[in-house]
């Protein structure tokens, strides 16, 4: 069957092992990603069907994990790693900024880097200590690295497809509370592209601009609205570099008031390149000025406060309720 | 077994592409079977019960002193079953249990003077025991009401570390530090055997070495790094590669407090010494799952882990006190009770623990104040206050 109803994480599940089949030179790397299948089960299965050799269990070392990956692609693999969670990028990010990221403008356009990292991120799932971050913003300002999220099932599997296929190195961030949502996946589907947004939801007086887990909470905070009498457009950004600004504009010139939500601290964050750039573009079109939602500058706070940190329905109600009054 | 795997990788790079992979892993599977050759391991106490006597090691405890320590193991245990109901209760978000390394810790804890200082990672509840730590206080981050809560220099237990490894970097400079104020203090960085994968731990081993440090690093392997067997980390012992660092390294029976004990002891007094940093690499095993979110089934055997109750540390000190006269009936039952007021009391303080304030978001951001937090604190308190006033509605 073509369409199957699944959870995110089952999409992904698909989806890697979909690329394990169709290309030899595809592998699996991380922490657990083996007999475990991973914390999150996303590698679920695909040691046994594939073998050790290709669904690959590592030390656990993280700049070694994606140190590796760089040789491996440089021999003509496409290594697929997983990073167990958000906080524990870190101390692989010197290779992603300093090597991965670099290799091909230094190499004249001669080197390809075919590598996926996929890391869980963002908040809303009771965990402890770095297991709630949102750090996109730090690699979408990183030339040479995309920098792509999912919001729902089907995009999980097609943009997983196409950030393997990508001989970019791709950032692959999965929303983790939403891997347990279900939604339609059509694996015989032509995908859009992968740096593409999506109109979610259609309206005339706003635009919800989110990616990742916000999107599900601003259909709902649309939904709400909807109620009021308001009419909301979401958009589902996908990818946050490279960024879709035709996209967006379109959207903004239609119903010139533009939100824009992610969970990750608002200072410095994608939201801000956001409003800059679209604000440029369409300075006539805007009645209000871009508002943003998102964390606060603080770190990110224990588990029984983190509703109270990230963005609910009520607060991008309440910045819809500002840009309107404008 | 060197010379054997060496010839396979000579092979395999004149292989082709196929070839190349099935031979690395045939490789692979040599050095596996090479660790297996059991290296030599400090003991005191067998898993009978037996007192042993080891050369450079030994120690001489008397009844009282004895009984410390299994009183410790049994407390330490206590709590931890205790942390772990609660999880299953819905009290704490998460649980990270020490069953069956009671004896690494407590062993290896109650060889500290005051005035040492202690860099855990987050496992290392009967450590934090012995540094008169209050248990409830660990608790906090595994409930979610914060990210470490006690203050670090009141007890010399620095706060629990989850991204691995990066304390013994700490620990070093602490270390550091202590040497260049000419004190006598040693330092102590707890790990796992995963951790010692981490490029950090390799890092704070050649600060380490380089500038003397007193340190002394205290690796638990127990084994596994949640489904990563102790052979996806090393091909060889792990106290072994302190040599190529240029420090010692030992390998310590870690279900053996008093071997523990022992070796710990004589590991801080070198650094005392300013002789610099040890490797004690204590051979234990995790009981339970890695965290309550964990599910062992999946990868490792029922029998590995009966294998290894067999080695438990408390039985084995409990049957050599019984054995040797050292405790009467009357010390268990004791035991017994003051166990229960420790789980009582436990229970008690975490139900009681209170959620923040919202507003302590912003607190200790910084110790000059902020601006930006500042903005951010006050739009927030308006925010929140217009839900108190119910305007939102
Ligand atoms: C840098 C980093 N990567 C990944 C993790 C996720 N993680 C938490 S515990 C753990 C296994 C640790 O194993 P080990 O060091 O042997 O200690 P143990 O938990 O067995 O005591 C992993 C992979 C982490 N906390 N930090």
């Amino acid at each position: 069957m073509a369409v199957q109803k699944l959870p995110l994480a089952k999409a992904l599940n698909e989806s890697l092992r979909k690329a394990l089949e169709t290309d030899p030179k595809v592998l699996v790397m991380g922490l657990d990603v083996g007999k475990l299948g991973g914390v999150f089960r996303i590698t679920d299965g695909l040691q046994k069907d594939f073998g050790e050799d290709r669904v690959i269990d590592t030390p656990l070392a993280e700049s070694g994990i994606v140190g590796t990956a760089i040789g491996l692609a440089l021999r003509g693999y496409r290594p697929v790693v997983e990073i167990q969670f958000d906080g524990f990028v870190f101390p692989a990010y010197d290779q992603i900024v300093s090597q991965l990221a670099k290799m091909r403008a230094r190499s004249l356009g001669t080197v390809k880097m075919p590598i996926v990292i996929r890391i869980p991120y963002g908040g809303g799932i009771g965990a402890v200590e770095h297991h709630s971050e949102s750090p996109e913003s730090l690699f979408a300002h990183v030339a040479g690295l995309k920098v792509v999220t999912p919001a729902n099932p089907s995009d999980a599997y097609w943009m997983l497809q196409q950030a393997i296929q990508s001989d970019d190195p791709v950032v692959f961030f999965e929303p983790k509370r939403r891997y347990w949502d279900k939604g339609e996946v059509d694996v015989e589907a032509i995908p859009g592209e992968l740096h593409k947004a999506r109109v979610a939801r259609e309206g005339t007086d706003l635009t919800l601009l989110a990616y990742g887990p916000m999107v599900k909470t601003c259909l709902e905070a649309a939904a709400a609205a909807a109620e009021e009498g308001k009419s909301i457009e979401v958009v589902d950004l996908r990818s946050i570099s490279p960024l879709d600004f035709d996209t967006i504009q379109a959207s903004v010139e239609k119903t010139r008031r533009l939100v824009v939500v992610h969970e990750a601290p608002v200072f410095f964050g994608s939201g801000a390149e956001i409003a800059a750039r679209i604000t440029e573009r369409c300075f006539y079109h805007l009645e209000a000025p871009v508002l943003r939602v998102g964390g606060y500058h603080a770190p990110y706070p224990p588990a029984r406060l983190e509703e109270e940190y990230l963005p609910g329905l009520d607060r991008v109600l309440d910045a819809v309720d500002r840009s309107l009054a404008f | 077994m060197t010379v054997e795997s060496t010839a396979a990788r000579k092979t395999t790079r004149r292989s082709s592409g196929t070839k190349r992979t099935a031979s690395a892993s045939a490789s692979a599977k040599k050095a596996t079977a090479s660790q297996s050759a059991e290296p030599e391991l400090v003991q005191l106490l067998t898993p009978e019960g037996q007192r042993v006597q080891h050369p450079e090691y030994d120690i001489d405890l008397n009844s009282e002193e004895l009984r410390g320590l299994y009183r410790d193991m049994v407390l330490s245990r206590r709590f931890d079953a205790e942390a772990t109901a609660l999880q299953r209760q819905g009290e704490l978000g998460l649980w990270a249990s020490l069953l069956g390394q009671e004896a690494a810790q407590i062993g290896s804890g109650r060889a500290l003077r005051d005035d040492d200082y202690v860099f855990p990672t987050y496992r290392e509840h009967a450590v934090a025991w012995c540094r008169g730590v209050d248990p409830t206080n660990l608790l906090g981050m595994f409930r979610g009401v914060n990210h470490g809560g006690w203050d670090p220099n009141s007890n010399n237990f620095h706060l629990y570390t989850i991204v691995l490894g990066s304390q013994t970097l700490h620990a070093t400079g602490y270390a550091m530090g202590v040497a260049k104020d000419g004190a006598d203090s040693a330092v102590i960085a707890y790990f796992g055997d995963g951790a010692s994968s981490q490029g950090d731990v390799n890092e704070a081993f050649v600060f380490a070495a380089v500038y003397n440090a007193p340190v002394v690093f205290f690796c638990q392997n127990n084994q596994w790094a949640i489904s990563e067997p102790i052979e996806k980390q090393t091909r060889v012992p792990l106290y072994q590669r302190a040599r190529g660092f240029g420090f010692p390294g030992v390998r310590v029976d870690g279900n053996d407090v008093l071997a523990c004990l022992a070796v710990t002891r004589s590991a801080l007094e070198r650094a005392r010494r300013g002789e610099g940093p040890t490797l004690i690499e204590a051979y234990t095993y995790r009981m339970a799952a890695h965290t309550t979110s964990d599910d062992p089934t999946r990868y490792r055997r029922d029998a590995e882990r009966e294998e290894w109750e067999a080695k438990d540390p408390i039985l084995r000190l409990k049957t050599y006190l019984e054995n040797e006269g050292h405790a009467d009936a009357a010390f268990f039952e004791e035991l017994e009770a003051e166990s229960e007021t420790l789980g009582k009391h436990v229970r008690e303080v975490v139900r009681a623990m209170p959620v923040p304030e919202h507003m302590a978001i912003f607190d200790n951001v910084y110790a000059d104040g902020h601006a930006l937090v500042d903005e951010e604190r006050a739009q927030f308190a308006a925010y929140q206050a217009s839900f108190e006033g119910g305007e939102a509605e």
